[in-house]
């Protein structure tokens, strides 16, 4: 019991903290990234390919990782995606077009992957050592990667709440056109969430390297899971997606302990549906439109 | 365009009775290409019956398909071929049916996030219940079908969907689907019961899938979940519908030729850099043809009449 239920709250803190940079993305940038989980792999090879070239922690890993992905993802939406934005007539055609645009981003990171690591599984041992928790054994790499996760978690929040710049990104995610009428600059602070929630991925990506098996194929399961959480948690809403990724993470974690590990993904799916025909706008989301 | 009804009516029968006739000429390397090339143009076709007017991005045609050819794995050796299309159909249409009303009731975001996965989902209860239950991974599929009648077979249900597709767009339905896509909100307060047509527009595409997933599953000896519910499927078809303008009925089955022809060719010659090119091609399709092949002949024809 105890066991699931830690487990269950360490996956399900992950998942928040994979979601979050989603949320900036979908909440703000209004771009709906279907290539999110292939940024989070490449982050993960990255971290990996930095811990066994260079025996290079991967929490020192970090320090390449979070600006690297911040300038790629800039990049992404400086020249891929804002031609999109300025096509788009209404909100629903840049969904459409971001649906598809970085349907085709997605194939490319992936394909760019396969070719250089195959298909193949990849892990490296990182302070993997059991450690007793209230009487269950726990990964010493899950915990510290949990408690990464929340800190930067806690770090985004205040950096949203107590700056000016969050300030304008909460603007944006709420009202783009009267954000423009306080002289917010829409198309750079979307810019900014779109690079800031790549940043926040790839993180996500180098912590869960240091504990899951990955391969070049395995960003849509992260993708989809990120999704589900943002519009369960109420698009653009932080304090959702923790709430959101937790329900995940400990339904997940029951199910797989008491009925079977084969059905994660079916009970995702039941959780999300649930939620979403109980309150069709998330946990903490306005009515759309 | 404006063909007079017999005109068109007597170039599309023609047209057919060609298609018809070709396993009688080619070997089976033609066969083969053109078994898959009906395959993707109807489910090209079936895809921008649905998402076309409403522009809803549906991502789950691999999972009607694989529900299709299991369906066939199962029951094919069974029972009379004729009655195991007609509970393949008969599955897919409720599958729909419970997909729809619960993800198109709210907005698209949730239909597209939904239908993303379901492939996915449907894969994983499908290996799951193999597992427990039924104790093997993986099905011979064991029925008198050959070649030809695959090909004939496809070939009469692309001209089903053809015919659907043309009395949909007459219809009342689908004059209420053009406004839904347009602007859903309008729609409503024409009094359009909005849920009720889209439910029913993915029924009929949804049954279509899964009847081509169960006409195509005699050409596999050997099914698994991998095999059928194989999500490359869903975004080949989305590019091709795209490709070929998926507003027009035609569009889609336009947009299937050429690429089925090039990923035939890709997918044996650069079997590594192959997912990079269909990347690519989603992307070149989406910024330089944003409203397919149709929609630029369109343009062309429409700047040469003088207005």
């Amino acid at each position: 019991m105890t066991n699931a239920l830690l487990t269950g709250l360490l996956l399900g803190g992950m998942y928040a903290l994979v979601a979050m940079g989603l949320t900036l993305q979908y909440g703000v940038a209004r771009i709906m990234n279907l290539s999110y989980g292939e940024v989070l792999i490449a982050a993960a090879f990255a971290a990996h390919g930095l811990f066994t070239a260079w025996a290079l922690s991967p929490l020192l890993g970090l320090a390449f990782v979070i600006p690297a992905s911040f300038a790629v993802n800039y990049f992404f939406y400086r020249f891929l995606l804002l031609p999109l934005v300025r096509r788009a007539r209404t909100r629903d055609a840049l969904e459409v077009d971001s649906i598809l645009a970085t349907f085709g981003l997605m194939f490319i990171v992936q394909g760019v992957m396969l070719t250089i690591f195959g298909g193949a599984y990849y892990s490296y041992s990182f302070f993997a050592i059991p450690i007793e928790m209230f009487g269950a054994q726990m990964a010493a790499n899950r915990i510290l990667a949990f408690a990464v996760a929340m800190v930067i978690g806690l770090a985004l929040y205040l950096g949203l709440t107590r700056t000016r710049i969050g300030t304008a990104i909460r603007a944006v995610a709420v009202d783009p056109i009267s954000a423009q009428l306080v002289a917010i600059d829409v198309q750079r602070t979307s810019a900014l969430a779109f690079a800031l929630g790549g940043a926040l991925v790839a993180v996500a990506g180098v912590l869960v390297s240091m504990f899951l098996t990955f391969s070049a194929t395995s960003g849509v399961i992260f993708t989809m899971k990120a999704l589900i959480i943002v519009v369960m948690g109420g698009v653009g809403n932080l304090l959702g997606c923790l709430v959101a990724g937790l329900l995940l993470g400990l339904s997940e974690s029951f199910v797989a302990t008491y009925v079977d590990p084969g059905l994660t993904l079916a009970v995702n799916y039941a959780v999300f549906l649930a939620v979403l025909l109980v309150k069709p706008a998330g946990f903490f989301g306005r009515a759309q439109r | 365009m404006t063909l007079p009804l017999p005109v068109l009516f007597a170039l599309s029968a023609t047209f057919v009775a060609g298609l018809a006739a070709v396993p009688f000429f080619v070997d089976n390397y033609y066969l083969a290409l053109g078994i898959s090339l009906l395959q993707y143009a109807v489910l090209a076709t079936a895809w921008g019956l649905f998402s076309g007017p409403t522009r809803y991005v549906s991502l789950a045609t691999a999972a009607f398909f694989g529900v299709g050819a299991y369906t066939v794995a199962v029951l094919g050796e069974v029972l009379p071929w004729a009655l195991v299309l007609l509970i393949a159909g008969f599955i897919g249409a409720v599958m729909a049916i419970v997909v729809g009303l619960a993800t198109l009731r709210l907005s698209g975001v949730h239909f597209v996030i939904f239908t993303f996965g379901l492939a996915e989902l449907i894969r994983q209860l499908v290996v799951w219940f193999e597992v427990n239950k039924t104790r093997v991974l993986g099905r011979y599929v064991f029925v008198d079908i050959t070649q030809q009648d695959i090909y004939w077979q496809l070939l009469a249900l692309g001209v089903a969907v053809f015919l659907i597709g043309w009395l949909v767009a007459r219809s009342r339905l689908g004059f209420a689907l053009r406004i839904i896509g347009e602007d859903e909100t309008v729609a409503q307060h024409c009094g359009i019961n909005t849920t009720i047509a889209k439910v029913t527009l993915l029924t009929i595409s949804a049954t279509v899938m899964t009847l081509a997933g169960a006409i195509m599953a005699p050409r596999w000896t050997y099914i698994e979940p991998s095999i059928a519910f194989n999500a490359m499927i869903s975004f080949q078809v989305v590019i091709m519908a795209l490709l070929g303008g998926a507003h027009r009925l035609w569009g889609p089955a336009l947009g299937a030729v050429p690429l089925t022809l090039l990923f035939e060719f890709l997918s044996a010659r650069f079997p590594t850099t192959f997912t990079i090119i269909i990347g690519v091609i989603f992307l070149l399709v989406v910024y330089a043809l944003p409203t397919g092949i149709a929609g630029l002949l369109a343009r062309l024809t429409s700047r040469k009449a003088p207005a």
